[in-house]
């Protein structure tokens, strides 16, 4: 298939991995941002492919394990509602909340369907004008331009009965709270290609100056990731920490601008929660004033949700490349796909999902 | 064998002004007596007219099975609930190697189902029983409520009958063996979802729905007997092959290179984040046969599917272990779908 077999092609692999060897001359740790990344790096198998020196920690680029357990709790709630129709990307329905997840809800006669795009909903919203229809916003930069397209056409069409509940969350905010602590071992970063799509370059270059890290926007395939891997450690062979970019295919310097305009527009910069990490300061959107009559947790009077997260679970040491899902005491026994104890674990991006699915390495 | 020639058949009904299945239909009068009569006899012409249906079976062993429809859509490029419901029986019939012979066919038809899409299913329930060549001998019919089921339920119940001595069952796989796929994988299951959540399509995919007894009757009758037979239906690929490694208590190692995907199945699985290996089949099965078989067992199952491939091999290794080597070179897990699939966010 074009544009994905070059991409997967074991000659050119064994190249880059070859150039990677050769050029590696002491032990680094780098952090892939985004959950499709560390599946490709696991469904490859290229861990064990590199050399002994190079480290991958995995971070927190999976929009699904990072939404913080109240707004999936409020999600819950509000899609048990009589009339109500939940709609939700397919990944988050089997988020565990405090008690159940959408599936469940979905069971117990709640209206939850899944949808292949944002759009989807605001159709479902036209055709249904009896029903409230809310669509759960959730995901990186990668996901804003179609929810915040979203709310615009709803906008335009003048619709009352659709929603977003939204939970969108920025990448460099969360790679300065990494870089930040203390503990960090993380030497340089493949930054989220599609991230880097919609938002441009340009925004890493403060945090490459500041932290003296390398940064590469890097794509999604086995070479992508080759390749990003190879710069990356070039940098830090010959120390230097730039910002690069491995995935020109797709990532512009500038990024998207129209979508950058309607983003800006929908909405604002918010502090944010993120699952298993705690707050970050300007590090989400949320619906901007002009636009926050469509905002779900305005509009449903939801009592204050009482959240329980299962302290076994240490997603958010995972998350920032302090541990790895099998050094979780719960991986493979306490936690697995069909009983999880937190996100990673279900989903599709998850870095425990991985590992289990992949690897279905034991814990330690 | 019915020898009704229904091809340019209306349908029967509505007799009088029914062109919705009614609760009567169901309930033993004389509506229902009608809809049996000139719907369901009218095609199914083997169904014996007392309670059970009496049969000559062969001497030595018979195999029997069971198997419920539910799908949604009723009809989806390439086949419908009928045929499924024919084919599906037909194949874990096939897959014990044994020949397919007689079918029931059970009927839950939901309040308000038009006349006209239950016609359509016996019809082609007939025309796909006529392929396998496997009778339908007996049946039932009942109605629910309206809101109370999808339309039309199909439950199907085959019984086969070995014409050979041999246990072909996973327990006698060995290490060794060769792991033959027989054709391209991962078709029904998206046409099914690409009709079901009108995803629109460029390309126009349709469901491998068919009868498998053929090409292991080819491999019986060269003289090959398959040490296990399985269709990749529900949890695809992967998941018949971690149920075989762990009821043989050995490894298989398979090579994602080897395995036939058809574009436009690759392309969907790409955008929603599946793994063809995981979505279900209707019309192929895994052979696990003895090493020195394996190019003529190849051979045969290529005259019915030119995709029909070497795609692994079974080794002691780790019990119920399944690994692939990937396109790049490197080894992984194959694990079995978790839960239902869902596509991704991005």
């Amino acid at each position: 298939m074009k544009y994905i077999d070059e991409y997967r092609d074991q000659n050119a692999a064994q190249k880059y991995l070859s150039a990677i060897k050769k050029i590696t001359t002491q032990p680094w740790t780098i952090m892939e941002i985004c959950g499709g990344q560390t599946h490709a790096i696991v469904r490859y198998g290229i861990e064990d492919l590199l050399p002994d020196e190079i480290t991958l920690v995995h971070g927190p680029g999976c929009p699904v394990c990072v939404t913080p357990i109240d707004k999936i709790d409020k999600a819950l709630a509000i899609a048990a509602r009589a009339n109500v129709i939940f709609c939700s990307f397919g990944d988050m329905l089997r988020v565990p909340g405090s008690s159940k997840d959408l599936l469940t809800v979905r069971a117990e006669g709640g209206n939850v369907q899944t949808v292949y795009s944002p759009l989807d909903a605001v159709q479902i919203a036209r055709d249904n004008p009896d029903k409230e229809v809310v669509f759960f916003a959730v995901g990186f930069e990668t996901t804003a331009p179609a929810n915040a397209m979203a709310v615009f056409q709803a906008k335009e069409m003048g619709l009352k009965n659709f929603f977003l509940l939204v939970s969108h969350v920025l990448v460099p905010p969360a790679m300065e709270s990494i870089l930040s602590n203390p503990e960090c071992r993380v030497q340089g970063f493949l930054a989220a290609g599609h991230v880097c799509a919609v938002m441009g370059i340009k925004a890493y270059e403060p945090i490459a100056a500041r932290y003296k890290v390398p940064i590469v926007a890097t794509g999604f395939e086995p070479l992508d990731i080759l390749q990003g891997l190879y710069m990356c450690v070039k940098q830090l062979e010959e120390n230097r920490y730039q910002v690069e970019n491995q995935y020109i295919r797709a990532v512009a310097e500038q990024g998207n601008r129209p979508a950058q305009e309607l983003i800006s527009k929908v909405f604002q910069i918010i502090p944010r929660q993120w699952r298993g990490i705690g707050e970050i300061p300007q590090s989400g959107w949320g619906l901007s004033k002009e636009y926050a009559a469509f905002d779900a947790e305005r509009h449903f009077v939801i009592e204050d949700v009482s959240t329980n997260e299962d302290d076994l679970c240490i997603s958010g040491l995972i998350m920032q490349g302090l541990k790895k899902p099998a050094q979780c005491p719960q991986f493979g026994k306490g936690c697995t796909p069909d009983h999880a104890l937190g996100a990673p674990m279900v989903s599709t991006e998850g870095a425990c999902a991985a590992y289990f699915k992949y690897k279905n390495t034991v814990a330690v | 064998m019915s020898k009704v020639k229904i091809s340019n058949m209306e349908c029967p009904i509505p007799l009088d002004d029914y062109k919705y299945v009614m609760m009567a239909h169901g309930s033993g009068g004389r509506m229902m007596g009608r809809l049996i009569d000139e719907m369901f006899l009218a095609v199914f012409t083997d169904v014996q007219p007392q309670d059970s249906a009496i049969l000559n079976v062969p001497q030595g062993k018979i195999a029997m099975t069971t198997d419920s429809f539910v799908v949604r859509p009723l009809f989806f490029p390439g086949g419908d609930i009928g045929s499924l419901a024919v084919n599906g029986t037909v194949n874990d019939l096939a897959m014990c190697g044994a020949r397919p012979q007689y079918l029931s066919v059970s009927f839950i038809l939901e309040e308000g189902l038009a006349m006209e899409t239950l016609w359509r299913v016996i019809q082609s329930m007939h025309k796909a029983a006529d392929v396998a060549n496997v009778t339908i001998v007996t049946g039932d019919t009942k109605v629910v409520e309206r809101g109370h089921g999808d339309g039309l339920y199909i439950n199907t119940t085959g019984i086969g009958v070995l014409e050979h001595g041999h246990n072909i069952t996973p327990e006698q796989v060995k290490a060794g063996d060769m792991v033959i796929l027989s054709g391209d994988i991962g078709r029904h299951g998206i046409a099914v979802m690409a009709e079901r959540e009108g995803l629109s399509l460029r390309c126009n995919i349709e469901s491998d729905c068919a009868p498998l007894f053929a090409p292991v009757q080819a491999l019986l009758d060269a003289g090959l007997v398959p040490h296990a037979l399985r269709d990749a239906t529900r949890g695809g690929v992967a998941t018949v092959l971690n149920e075989i490694a762990t009821a043989a208590g050995l490894q298989i190692n398979v090579s994602e290179s080897t395995i036939h995907v058809e574009e436009g199945v690759r392309g969907v699985c790409e955008i929603l984040g599946f793994d063809p290996l995981h979505i279900a089949n209707e019309g192929c099965f895994i052979a696990f046969v003895a090493a020195e078989d394996h190019v003529l067992a190849l051979d045969i199952l290529r005259k019915h599917n030119k995709k029909a491939s070497l795609i692994g091999t079974v080794s002691e290794g780790k019990p119920g272990r399944v690994t692939i080597e990937t396109s790049i070179g490197g080894v992984r897990i194959l694990d079995m779908p978790a839960g239902e699939l869902l596509p991704r966010i991005c």
